[in-house]
């Protein structure tokens, strides 16, 4: 059994990234594109994890950015929810082909 | 050297009325709009009677010959060191002379038209474009520079239009100031280019200047008779370009069709305007340019003569047959221009050769007082008739008799039977024309016969003829005209009676000095006979109502139909403007710009708005459809990196 390297980090966190890519085009719900969001951007944590772990063991850059990316995160589920909720109350759906009003 | 600045008021004061009137007068004071305009007028015509008595008798004159004297000059456009344009007073003969006419004609119309215009609601309107007009023409008789005299020439062009054009209810009155300004402006543009041809060729604008360059032997001559173009020199070109001009204003073959058309405007504007003193600028521009005509240009003197000789024969014939009265006077005023025309034509420069200049001067001198008296007498039967049909009238000498006898006056003056004013003038004319050119004088003595006929065939029509017949209840108030019309009639008729009597070689002549004519009895009883059988022949075709006219007629029916019909010069117009030049030019670039012009413009248009009506279909609205471009676009980028950014 060989140990876990930085290869199969990669993976995982591209194959989240896809999955989080594929949530946000095809699901019509905006809180699963909500869900999908936080995928993409926790592949990306994943990926800072995984570089800072195995090319510069002795710094902590990678982990700063992923705390920051966290708390980012955090803020922003805030902002959409309240977003998305307003769109409820005006629209009574969650549905994000409801809201299609802002264009030409 | 006279004090200068007192001259300046001349034009000055009409056009202070004018302003006044214009501005001011509609609101605050209809009422007194015409005493204003009189009065200014009245102010000028007596600074005009000083400085002309200063002129003439004490200033004027050096050694014998009357000085050409720059009184004010005031640099306005300086284009070069050399070439400005200036806004000045010159005195001379002829514009002292005009300076009197102007003032003098333009007074008694205004008091006139006190009468005339009674109860018109636009009086103030009417003053106020009379003042225009008359500080224009003043302005263009004292002109020192050649754009001097064009600008006002164009001033009195724009005054005569708004003139023609005042009863602008009337569908031919605005017709006719159309007509009026757009054949002028198109004679005017060769007069325009003349100037351009004279000043490139002379290097100045200033008369004196150009004058006395262009006929001493000068390199400016040699330059301007050198350069050549279809066979005639530059200066021949130039000089008939300002004579185009000219024509056009003086209603000359080819350009007098608008003329007739003119008299619809009121009719004492008809007696300044299309009689007395705008209608011979043209003459007077030809005098103010004679020198150079006459030694420099003896072919484009030679135009002159023929197209005056001409047009005076032309326009006669055509007045025998016409029935409004205020159309044969216009054109027996085209046919008298014509006289004063080739009578400068004919002349040469200086001492006995200079007759027909003196001679012309005087007809135009004579002739703005008896035709103004005839318009205004004419006026006087309109008032009365209310029409301008010769047929509706007759009979009204009983009627009328003030305006009988003044307008009895005129005719005689007007054909030349002595001793009123126009048998002396136009016996100088037609003595010049013997001495000189015996076709144009052939010509001169029929026009003039033409013209005893058709002045009396119309005097015997208005006054003897038939009797009045209608409105006859009417005529306890509505007898002879009021006073302010009568007035200016019986001073013009006195001056139209007397003035030939003055010598006016001893003032006017083509180079200063004193021009001693002698009366040539011998010569003189050839043309007065003429006249008078001319006047026979009215007297036993109209004296009485009699059918013998319509006989007459009708035995020289091709004929006569031709010079009712004005010999078709207007139809010919018509259809080459219409016919030719509308259908062979003007609707194939009509159909350029619809087509290739608006074509390119509405191709480019609408390929924008089909490109962006394709891709406004990207912006859908839809979250996830942006969430796929971006996503596309950031892969496209990557790519892009990967494979071609070494």
């Amino acid at each position: 059994m060989n140990e876990i390297g930085l290869e199969h980090l990669l993976i995982v966190s591209t194959c989240l990234f896809f999955i989080g890519i594929y949530g946000f085009l095809t699901r019509r719900n905006m809180i699963t594109m909500l869900m999908s969001v936080e995928l993409i951007l926790n592949s990306v944590n994943i990926n800072f994890i995984a570089f800072n772990k195995y090319l510069f063991p002795d710094k902590l850059d990678g982990v700063f950015f992923t705390v920051f990316i966290i708390t980012i995160a955090a803020a922003e589920a805030a902002v959409a929810i309240a977003i998305i909720i307003n769109l409820y109350r005006h629209y009574k759906s969650i549905d994000v082909n409801d809201a299609e009003k802002m264009r030409f | 050297m006279i004090d200068s600045t007192y001259i300046l008021l001349i034009p000055l004061l009409p056009f202070l009325s004018f302003l006044l009137i214009g501005l001011l007068g509609r609101t605050y004071f209809p009422k007194q709009c015409s005493i204003i305009g009189t009065l200014s007028l009245f102010a000028s015509f007596v600074i005009s009677l000083v400085v002309a008595y200063q002129y003439f008798f004490q200033i004027g004159q050096v050694n014998g010959i009357y000085q050409k004297i720059t009184a004010f000059k005031m640099v306005w456009l300086q284009f070069s060191p050399n070439i400005s344009i200036d806004m000045g007073i010159l005195l001379d003969p002829i514009s002292v002379m005009m300076l009197l006419v102007v003032t003098f004609i333009s007074f008694m119309i205004h008091v006139y038209s006190m009468g005339y215009m009674h109860g018109d609601p636009r009086i103030s309107v009417f003053y106020s474009f009379l003042s225009l007009f008359t500080f224009s023409m003043l302005g263009l008789v004292i002109s020192t520079n050649i754009f001097q005299i064009y600008i006002f020439w164009e001033l009195v062009g724009i005054s005569s239009f708004l003139l023609i054009g005042y009863y602008y209810e009337k569908p031919s009155a605005v017709a006719a100031s159309k007509k009026a300004f757009i054949v002028t402006r198109f004679a005017d543009l060769g007069f325009l280019v003349g100037i351009l041809i004279l000043s490139f060729q002379s290097e100045t604008l200033d008369f004196q200047t150009l004058i006395e360059r262009l006929t001493t032997d000068t390199e400016y001559l040699n330059s301007a008779t050198t350069a050549s173009f279809f066979g005639f020199s530059a200066l021949t070109w130039g000089l008939t370009l300002v004579f185009a001009g000219g024509a056009g204003k003086s209603a000359m073959l080819p350009f007098h069709i608008w003329l007739p058309d003119a008299m619809e405007g009121p009719t004492p504007v008809s007696a300044l305007i299309h009689a007395a003193t705008m209608v011979v600028a043209g003459v007077y521009l030809v005098a103010r340019l004679f020198p150079v005509f006459s030694i420099s240009a003896p072919e484009a003197l030679n135009i002159v003569a023929y197209v005056g000789a001409f047009s005076s024969l032309f326009a006669a014939i055509i007045a025998c047959t016409q029935t409004d009265i205020k159309r044969v006077l216009a054109y027996s005023t085209m046919s008298q221009i014509g006289f004063m025309m080739f009578a400068l034509g004919v002349s040469g420069y200086g001492g006995e050769e200079g007759l027909g200049y003196t001679a012309s001067m005087f007809h135009l001198f004579t002739h703005a007082m008896f035709k103004a008296l005839l318009f205004l007498c004419a006026g006087a039967v309109i008032h009365y008739v209310h029409s301008n049909e010769m047929n509706d009238m007759g009979g009204l000498r009983k009627l009328m008799p003030v305006t009988h006898i003044t307008f009895l006056i005129a005719c005689l003056a007007i054909t030349g039977i002595p001793p009123f004013s126009g048998f002396f003038s136009k016996e100088e004319i037609l003595l010049a024309a013997y001495h000189s050119n015996k076709l144009i004088f052939a010509m001169g003595i029929l026009t003039a016969a033409l013209t005893a006929f058709y002045m009396f065939r119309l005097y015997f029509t208005i006054f003897w003829s038939k009797p009045f017949k209608s409105h006859q209840a009417e005529t306890a108030h509505h007898g002879e005209a009021p006073g302010t019309m009568l007035l200016p009639l019986i001073i013009l008729a006195f001056f139209a009676a007397i003035t030939g009597l003055i010598r006016f070689g001893k003032y006017v002549s083509s180079d200063g000095a004193a021009l001693i004519s002698e009366l040539h009895v011998d010569f003189s009883i050839a043309p007065v006979l003429i006249a008078l059988l001319g006047i026979g022949i009215a007297y036993y075709l109209y004296k009485k109502e009699n059918d013998t006219p319509q006989k007459l007629a009708t035995g020289l029916s091709g004929f006569y139909k031709a010079a009712y019909g004005k010999f078709y010069i207007d139809e010919l117009y018509l259809f080459i403007t219409k016919g030719i030049v509308f259908n062979l030019v003007g609707r194939p670039i009509a159909w350029f710009d619809k087509n290739i012009v608006d074509g390119g413009i509405n191709l480019s248009a609408s390929t924008v708005g089909y490109i962006s009506e394709t891709i406004k279909k990207f912006q859908s609205g839809k979250v996830q459809d942006y969430a796929i471009y971006f996503f596309a676009a950031t892969i496209g980028f990557v790519l892009l990196f990967i494979y071609l950014w070494s």
